[in-house]
Formats: C-alpha cells, structure tokens, sequence
C-alpha cells in the first residue's frame, strides 16, 4: 500500500516541483482572488464509524435485539423525522448542537452510503474512500485531482492540511501543506537579527534551485519550497482569535485554524480535518456520559457546533460545504467487548449554508433474515444503496462547479441526491 | 580508498544503525565489510550496557521529573530509547527493535485509555529486572528479540499484553469472537492484504478466542500485572477452516479440539503464518525499503533471495539480515542516501554529527511529535506511513527547526571545534569542515555556493569567537536543515 503510493507520487514530481515557480506572485494572486469563493472542509471520521449509533432508527426492534448494551434507547436520541422509507431517526442524544443546524435546514444525511464488495481493513477501506476507486487503492486522491485539475499556476496554499502527514485523499500532483497548528508554522534560528535573516534567506535561495535531475530529491526541496513561500500567511492566521472561543479538542482547534484561514482570506480552497477514535472494538459505551462513543459525539459536535457559529458570524457560512466520510460502517450486531467489528456501508455528512438538510436514502432493516436486501454477509452487515461516489458527484458538480464524471472517472451523479 | 571506506562504513551505520559517533566510526573503519557487518549482527558479544549510562557525564542529557521512570513513564520511556539510539554500541539491535515497533505498532494511549498511563507505560516498556511484577514490556520483548525466530516473535506478540489490549484480543470470547488481532496478523503483520479473505477473518478471530488476559500478583507489593492467559473455558472448540494450507500434508483446517487443548489452534496458525511464502516476500519487502531503498520498486531480485533465506533458515532473523546487510543492492552506490529519513532516525544521526553534549533528548520528543513521529503512538496498527508521506511542508519545517534548536544548544561546542580543527581561517574553511562533519547526500554546486554567501552576508571574515559562535551554529542549521540531509 505504502509502496505504490509513493511510486504514484514520484511519477508526479515534474509537475509538483514546477508547481513552485513563482511563489511571491502567486501569493498575491490568490489574495487578488478574495475570500467569496467556495470552501470545502474534508472531514475524515478515523476508525470506521459506526452509522447505528449516531444515526439511530430507534423503532427498529432488532436494532434493541441485536445490540443489548450498545443501543441508544429510543427515549434518548434526539428525533430528526424520518425518511423516504417511513423509517423514524434520531441522532446520538450527545449531538446537540448538530441537531440544531440540522433544525436549521443545513445539515444532510445520506444514509448507507459506500460501495460493492466492501473492504472491511482500515488501510484498503481507507484508500478506496480517499481515491474514490474501488478498484484501484493506490490511485491518486480524488481531491487531489481537483485541486490538479484548477488551472494553473496553483497557490501553493490552495490546500490546507490540518494533520502532519498527506492524507491519501489530497495526494496528487498538487503539493498540499501540511499545517498541524498555524503557531507553530514558523522559521527558527539559532541567531537573531540580521544574522537570523541571512539564514533564512538563504534557506528560501537554497530551495529555490530544485534540481529536476534527482526527482526523489527534489521532492524534499518542493516540501522546503512549499514551507518557506507560506510562512507569511499562515502567520496572519495564527493572530486570529475567534469569539466565542473553540473547544481544546485537536479537531476543534484544526476547525479553528479553517475558519481563521477563511477570515483572513488567505486564499486556501481546501482543507483536510479528521478526528479519530472511532474504531470501537471494545467498551464502545455509546450511552455513558464519558464512554468511549460518547466522548467520539462530544469531540464531533463540540467542534462542528463551534465552527457553524463561527462561519455564521463571519458571514462564510455560506461559502463552506463540509463532508465527511469513514472507512466503513460497523457490524450491525454488538461483539462479546461491548464493541462493534467492521463492517460495511455507513452515513455521510455534509453541512454548508448552501446545503440543502435532511434526510436522504433510506435506512437498513435491521432483521435478520438473510434475504434482506438492505443488508449483506448473511444480514450481518449494512448493504450499501448510495454510491459514495455520487456523493463526490454531487460535491464537485454542484459545489465546486467541475466536471465529476473526468475527475471520478465515469459518470455517478444520481438524481435523488439534491442536498446542494 | 581511506575514504571510500569511511563512505561505506557510514553508510552502513546509517542503515543498520542511526549514523555514527566519531568512536564508532573509529571502531567500524579499522575493519572489512564483512567483519562489520558481522560485528552488527552478532551484538551478543557487545555489552548491552547502555542504560547504565543514563545521567552520566559524556553522554546525551534526560530530563529527569522527580525520578527517571521508564518502566513507568512514557516520556522517560522516549526518552530511554532515544538514549540509546543515539549511545548503544549494538546499533542493529535497535534499529531492528524500531522496525518491529512500526511492524507491530502498537499505541501507547489505548493501552494507557483501558489501564491508566503508568500501567500504559509499563506494558510497553519496563524491563523485567525494573518491575515488580516482573513485567517485560513490549519493546523490550522486541528488543531482546530483534534477530530472534520471526516465529517466536509472533508467538510472543500474540501473548503481549499491550497487544492484547491494543488489538481488543482481551475480550476475544467464544460467545463473540474478536475479529480485530484475526484480521490484522494476516493483513500487517505475515501475508499481506490478497492473501486472505474474510471468512478467514472470521475463522482467525475463533483461532485465538480465549487469549486473554489475567491478573497474578498483589496490588501491595506492585507485582499486580495483566499478562497472557488462555482461558479455555472462552475458546470456541469447533473446526477452522481456512483459504490456506495450515499443516505440512496441506490440511487447510485446524481440527477440532478439546478446550483444555484449544491452545495449540493459535500455535498452528502462527506456525502457517510464520512458515508462508507470502509472509517471507511481505517482510523481505518491507526490509528492503527499511535498509535498503525508498527509490523505485523493491527490487524483485532482492525480495526473492532474502525471503528464500527467511525460509530455509526457518525465520532466523540474524540469517536473514546478514543477508540483507551483504546484499549487492545494499552495497550498490546508488543505493546510498536512497531512503528517506525517519524522523527518528534524522535526530539521532544529527546529535551523532552535530553534537551531543549538554542537549536534552526530552527536547527532541516535540519537534519529532511535529515531523510525524512519536515513539510508542503509531498513527494506527499499520505503523507510520514512510518515505515521501514524511516531508509534508509542516514536517519538513518541523526538520529545520530542530536542526536549528539544536544548532543553537550546541553553538559553543561548534564553534570551537571549528577553531580547534583550524577551521575559523576562512569561510570556506569553515564550510569545508562541517560538510564534513555532516556528511549529506551529495550537494549541488548551488547549495554550497549559497552557504558560502551565508557565510560572507553579514560582514568582512574576521574568524572571532563571536563570529564563529554566530555562523558555526548557522552553517550547521542550514545543512541539517537542508534536503540533502534528510537522505540516508
């Protein structure tokens, strides 16, 4: 997995270091391009979430049958209506403020989402999700290609990656930043003053001449190249000081970094968040206040709920979309550590001001009776309905205003799905 | 030739260790490649004495709260392994305990989420002889193991009770099997995703019901512990049948058996998994890109002969790295600097060749946190995501920094081993020894030109203290800082 993906990213670097040409100018091209254009937020749930827990279909009786310590009890989720199937739902009661903005008309569901033949390991799970190809996990990433496929030159901080390392789903020809926190974004030295800046001028002069001859090490000097030619921006960032203040959770504060980007209009189009914890093997204590899933709603909501108002007072409400994808969902019935296996198809989010919430797909009928077609591996999993890659679709077609079927690779717009 | 040889010998200890100290460049330079490489590999001979020079003067400083616990503490427990990484005269050993760490990895924050931090760190990184209960953490397991039999290895993690937590074996029951160690022994750590399918998944998760955990000792004394335990009563008895052939005479099923005896279902499948073809490809692979190449495709040649050897040598692992260490693609010059430095890997071997002496390696655990590594918290069980996945900007940056920080802690120590060595007369004097002194990649001609520009930028060459206390420290964040230096 490791391996090809590094191959993949090696036959990209001409074209990466060429990204790089003409830092200064480009900075300001993309400060001439203002702050009213559309964002997008990648939210990544790490784990494999478990779709029964934060969306709960608490009429169902073999949802109580199947999980006898991990179900939400029906007079505890926060009732959202119910959907095309007639089928009554009610999010996590720790959600909140997500039931709010749900409330508010811009926050969507689509309800068993993934794809064929479901991979049930994280790591090829992960992959197909990031490449939006399930038959080829060491593709490019399908953000990645778009940002590839903006006409150039590109900003080198058209992307914003919250995490330390690339994420597979920003991995493409276009070079992305990887600022885990805008402070720490900086350039030290062991002097100071004039002695200071001739350092890091020569530090910027040394990266500058990328020698194409050596890809493997030229792609070290894109990584210096990109750092040196965004520490100036991503300063102004770090200055930001929202009110009310985020949580101190790692995905609030990353939420935070985005909305202080967006606020200082910095130029960034796209950015990576991702929280984690959601491989729930054991004590998934979805109920507790403290338990484990719990904790997982906690982060999701206090974070999210943050950001919304955030974006709302800074009147970017409107110009966000986030999305959010997992691996994969989780074993329907509940495993001997009060914990849930990997399982198969799951729910997407997407918020915006733009987003058009609700409901949308159907959701499984938990029996088991293993005709049921809402479910799969001898009723033991949730059968996927939507195509995960006609959520994209509907992203890149009616978000980003891009042509979905070159960057998915065939045509997946599907017709019910409207939630832009 | 003198210095064809300190080329190989460096590149050796860059691989098959983390760089050299100028004594073990001494040391390694007065013998032939395959004394040296024979030295590495048979480090029993070697003293394993390096903790005992925790705190001494000479060596890397530890920042010492209260009281220096690494059997107790996760930060004194990074700090211990960096310790020796950077002083351990068996450098194999722990390069190879890093490799297991990142085949197997395994995270401290779960263990220490289900048991509490001090238990977290204990099951991860006592040594027997420090715990009262006699507990030997993970890593040391590995340690003691590095060139063991993989089959042992296996045998052992799949006891290990940080394992045993990590990958919820634990709670692995007959009533509900555990699919999470079933899946993963077969995906990250012998055959490889395509080389099992899910039902065998399922089948490997009934293999290893009853693995699990008790709890012998008395809270009084401290020797209370969670170690491995099979519980006969949890396994489920039932045939397993699997994709692959488990047994010599190509039986694909582990029979059925009594309760009492269901522990020999777990040791026939290791003994399967240790013993398959695809799992000496999958680990020749893996070692290929850890000690010889990040650049191209693994070299197909490569993989075949040294996962032959796995197999006749039946998992012996000295076996297999001697080979690996004589490889003719480990000895071809284009393999030398071929590999992206591991965080870890990139501070150790620059305090090898920066300096040491005053500097914390507790200052070293943030910047590495910042460049994508932390030891004993892989992001997940398929361990850290190498070679390019490193240099992201923010990592890439983290790099400069702490070549900078540290740069600065050592800048007296720099700048007077420059005057000692004569080096303060010019400042191409001054470049000239310390591209010696960090040996990198090779350098364009435009890096040295614009180092030699650093060095005139901000005023006439006067070769004082105060200017060498300025440049030295300087120089040596630019070149440790530069992308030549993050190859090895």
């Amino acid at each position: 997995m490791k391996v090809t993906r590094r191959q993949f990213v090696k036959g990209g670097v001409a074209a990466f270091t060429v990204t790089f040409a003409a830092p200064e100018f480009l900075s300001d091209l993309a400060r001439a391009q203002g702050s009213h254009a559309r964002n997008l937020v990648v939210l990544y749930l790490s784990g494999g979430n478990d779709a029964l827990s934060l969306l709960v279909p608490y009429n169902d009786p073999f949802y109580y049958s199947r999980r006898p310590t991990l179900a939400v009890p029906a007079g505890q989720v926060l009732q959202i209506g119910t959907d095309s199937s007639h089928v009554a739902l009610g999010l996590h009661p720790r959600l909140t403020g997500m039931k709010q903005i749900f409330d508010q008309g811009r926050l969507a569901f689509v309800q068993r989402t993934g794809y064929e033949n479901q991979s049930r390991s994280h790591f090829t799970g992960t992959d197909i999700w990031s490449t939006a190809d399930p038959n080829n996990a060491q593709a490019t990433g399908w953000v990645g290609r778009y940002l590839d496929s903006l006409p150039s030159p590109v900003d080198p901080l058209v992307g914003w990656n919250t995490t330390s390392a690339l994420p597979h789903v920003l991995q493409a020809r276009t070079a992305v930043p990887a600022i885990a926190s805008p402070a720490g974004y900086a350039f030290s030295s062991p002097n100071s003053g004039a002695e200071a800046a001739a350092e890091r001028a020569t530090a910027v002069r040394i990266a500058s001449h990328v020698p194409f001859d050596r890809p493997e090490l030229a792609f070290v000097y894109g990584s210096s190249q990109a750092a040196m030619a965004t520490l100036d921006r991503v300063a102004t960032v770090a200055g930001y000081r929202p009110s009310p203040a985020y949580p101190a959770s790692g995905f609030a504060q990353a939420l935070q970094a985005v909305a202080g980007a967006m606020t200082k209009g910095i130029g960034t189009r796209v950015f990576y968040v991702t929280t984690g914890g959601f491989d729930t093997h054991s004590a998934q204590n979805v109920n507790a206040t403290n338990g484990a899933y719990y904790n997982l709603m906690a982060t999701l909501n206090d974070g999210l709920f943050a950001f919304y108002n955030d974006l709302k007072n800074q009147g970017l409400l409107d110009d966000t979309l986030v999305l959010s994808f997992s691996e994969f969902g989780r074993r329907i019935s509940e495993n001997g550590s009060q914990g849930t296996d990997h399982g198969a198809a799951s729910v997407m989010m997407v918020m915006g001001g733009k987003v058009r919430g609700g409901l949308y797909g159907t959701a499984p009928d938990l029996s088991l009776d293993p005709k049921n077609p809402t479910l799969e591996n001898a009723a033991g999993d949730i059968h996927f309905e939507t195509d995960f890659r006609s959520v994209y679709a509907q992203v890149l077609d009616g978000w980003l205003g891009t042509d979905s079927t070159t960057l998915l690779g065939g045509n997946f717009r599907k017709n019910t799905l409207t939630f832009i | 030739m003198a210095a064809t040889r300190d080329r190989q010998i460096e590149h050796l200890l860059r691989r098959a260790g983390f760089g050299a100290r100028p004594d073990e460049l001494e040391t390694y330079r007065e013998m032939s490649i395959s004394q040296a490489v024979d030295t590495l590999v048979n480090y029993e001979s070697i003293a394993d004495d390096v903790d005992s020079f925790v705190g001494k003067p000479g060596y890397v400083n530890t920042t010492i709260r209260g009281q220096f616990a690494p059997q107790s503490n996760i930060v004194d427990a990074r700090q211990r392994w960096l310790f020796r990484m950077v002083h351990s005269n068996r450098p194999l050993q722990e390069k190879m305990t890093l490799f297991w760490h990142n085949h197997f990895a395994t995270g401290y924050a779960k263990i220490a989420g289900a048991y509490g931090a001090t238990e977290g760190a204990r099951y991860l990184a006592a040594k027997a002889s420090e715990d009262p209960g006699k507990v030997r953490g993970q890593i040391e397991m590995l340690r003691e193991n590095a060139l063991g039999n993989f089959r042992d290895i296996l045998t052992n993690i799949a006891k290990d009770t940080a394992m045993l937590v990590w990958l919820d074996g634990r709670t692995n029951t007959k009533a509900k099997p555990q699919e999470n160690f079933g899946r993963e022994i077969m995906e990250l750590f012998t055959v490889g995703v395509g080389n099992y399918t899910e039902s065998d998944v399922y089948a490997a998760a009934r293999v290893f019901t009853g693995w699990n955990l008790a709890r012998p000792g008395t809270a009084a004394d401290g020797s209370q512990h969670y170690e491995f335990s099979y519980v006969a009563a949890q396994h489920e008895t039932t045939a397993k049948t699997f994709s692959f052939p488990i047994y010599a005479n190509g039986s694909n099923t582990i029979p059925a058996r009594s309760a009492a005896d269901g522990l020999q279902d777990g040791n026939d499948l290791i003994a399967a998994l240790a013993g398959s073809p695809n799992t000496a490809r999958y680990l020749a692979a893996k070692l290929y890109r850890f000690f010889v190449s990040d650049f191209g495709a693994v070299n197909v040649t490569f993989v075949d002969r040294v996962a032959s050897v796995y197999l006749q040598s039946r998992f012996d692992m000295k076996a297999v790295m001697r080979e690996v260490l004589m490889s003719p693609e480990f000895w071809d010059p284009a393999a030398y600097f071929a590999r992206y430095a591991w965080p870890v890997e990139y501070v150790v071997r620059a305090l090898k060749d920066v300096g040491w002496i005053g500097f914390s390696v507790n200052d070293a655990l943030t910047p590495m946190s910042n460049m994508g590594q932390i030891l004993f918290e892989p992001p997940d069980v398929s361990g850290w995501d190498t070679g390019q996945a490193w240099f992201s900007t923010g990592a890439m940056l983290a790099r400069m920094n702490f070549a900078a920080s540290l740069a600065s802690n050592q800048k007296f120590n720099l700048a007077t081993s420059a005057k000692v060595s004569g080096a303060s007369s010019s400042p191409d004097a001054l470049l000239s020894h310390f591209i010696d002194e960090l040996i990198t990649a090779p350098l364009d001609s435009s890096v040295t030109t614009e180092l030699s520009g650093y060095l005139r930028a901000t005023g006439a060459w006067t070769g004082s203290d105060a200017q060498l206390q300025a440049k030295a420290p300087g120089l040596v964040h630019l070149i440790a800082g530069s992308p030549e230096y993050q190859l090895v």
